[in-house]
């Protein structure tokens, strides 16, 4: 690159992006998806857009666990619209942790960096070439998504489910001290060799295996950048967040307070 | 070292240092001011650190961004992204 100064049209950072991408770099994206048979096409959709705009090489694996609502045939739709090259099905027979379903999409990557992200439009591809982006500048081994810093937020949370968040992240931040301002959010970039360790070195389920995998990392000295994002929460609207998950959380905290 | 036996350790020696100044036990005489001071340290400190957290927890939910802007971009999106596939010949 020539020029030192740094253009924001999308031209200029589609060229920025792929004098860095060297040709090996291939970004696989696991997408982990139990009834998504209405978002699942919107988000590969998003996600090809994305990715093509950026010239970057990609995959995107397609884990189901046998979801009832046919998010299964959608997939396989989408398999013959853009090439199997480009969507991998690798579906499970039922439903099973998050972190299998990580091992088992894993195994399929050929790509040498892992994308993980939820597959129900709260996190949204635009965000994906930025973390590249990120990733490229410092040489990270982990790139966190943040809701809390920069112009990362929420939409779609009321003022309870605000405090909740807040006030679980402080208590993280105050015991665990993890170098990372968001440590249950799940929109992270990853090099494939650092994924794979830290999956076999996590013991956790749910909100706390995200949180266990940032802890780990520290441990192991990995870098992790953050890029802000932003979550469209259309889900919360159904499901409220229950007496259930804030104590099955704090226990979690605790636990990786007191091992780690 | 886990981040508790961290924690455990920093609490016993901020407390033995305490214990040992307030009860005299090092020997040393301090003068009334300081040892006025010294006694309800421990109660003080923990009525700060809950004010402090109340403050950051309070000043972050003030703070926290709603993406409207966010999710007005997505709704259309969304309904871009349908009628390409649908001209690609997804059944939905």
């Amino acid at each position: 690159m020539a020029s030192l100064e740094v253009s924001r049209s999308p031209l200029s950072s589609r060229r920025e992006l792929e004098v860095r991408s060297t040709r090996q770099d291939k970004y696989s994206v696991l997408l982990p998806t139990y009834n998504e048979r209405e978002n699942l096409p919107l988000i590969v959709w998003l996600l090809v857009k994305s990715f093509s705009e950026s010239g970057i090489n990609y995959e995107i694996i397609i884990i189901d666990d046998g979801s009832p609502d046919g998010t299964k045939d959608v997939a396989e739709q989408l398999e013959k619209i853009y090439g199997s090259d480009r969507i991998l099905l690798r579906p499970r027979e039922k439903k099973l942790g998050l972190g299998t379903a990580y091992i088992h999409g894993m195994k399929h990557a050929t790509g040498n960096y892992i994308i993980i992200m939820d597959a129900d439009l709260s996190h949204h591809p635009k965000f994906v070439p930025e973390f590249i982006r990120k990733q490229k500048e410092g040489n990270f081994d982990i790139v966190s998504g943040t809701r809390y810093k920069g112009n990362g937020g929420v939409y779609g949370w009321d003022l309870k489910r605000k405090i909740i968040s807040r006030g679980a992240n402080f208590l993280t931040q105050i015991l665990l001290r993890p170098g990372a301002s968001d440590l249950t959010g799940s929109f992270r970039l990853y090099r494939k060799e650092v994924l794979e360790k830290l999956i076999e070195k996590c013991v956790s389920k749910g909100y706390v295996f995200q949180m266990e995998m940032i802890v780990r990392a520290r441990q192991l000295n990995y870098t992790i950048g953050e890029v802000p994002i932003s979550f469209v929460d259309r889900v919360y609207g159904e499901s409220k967040l229950g007496g259930n998950e804030i104590v099955s959380f704090l226990r979690g905290l605790l636990t990786l307070f007191a091992t780690t | 070292m886990t981040k508790l036996v961290q924690w455990l350790w920093v609490l016993a020696i901020l407390g033995s240092t305490w214990v040992a100044l307030t009860t005299g036990a090092l020997g040393l005489e301090l003068p009334l001011s300081c040892q006025e001071v010294l006694w309800p340290l421990p109660a003080y400190m923990l009525v700060s650190a809950g004010c402090y957290a109340l403050d950051t927890v309070g000043c972050h939910v003030a703070t926290f961004h709603d993406c409207e802007d966010a999710t007005r971009k997505l709704q259309s999106q969304i309904q871009e992204a349908q009628a390409d596939l649908a001209r690609s010949g997804l059944r939905f």
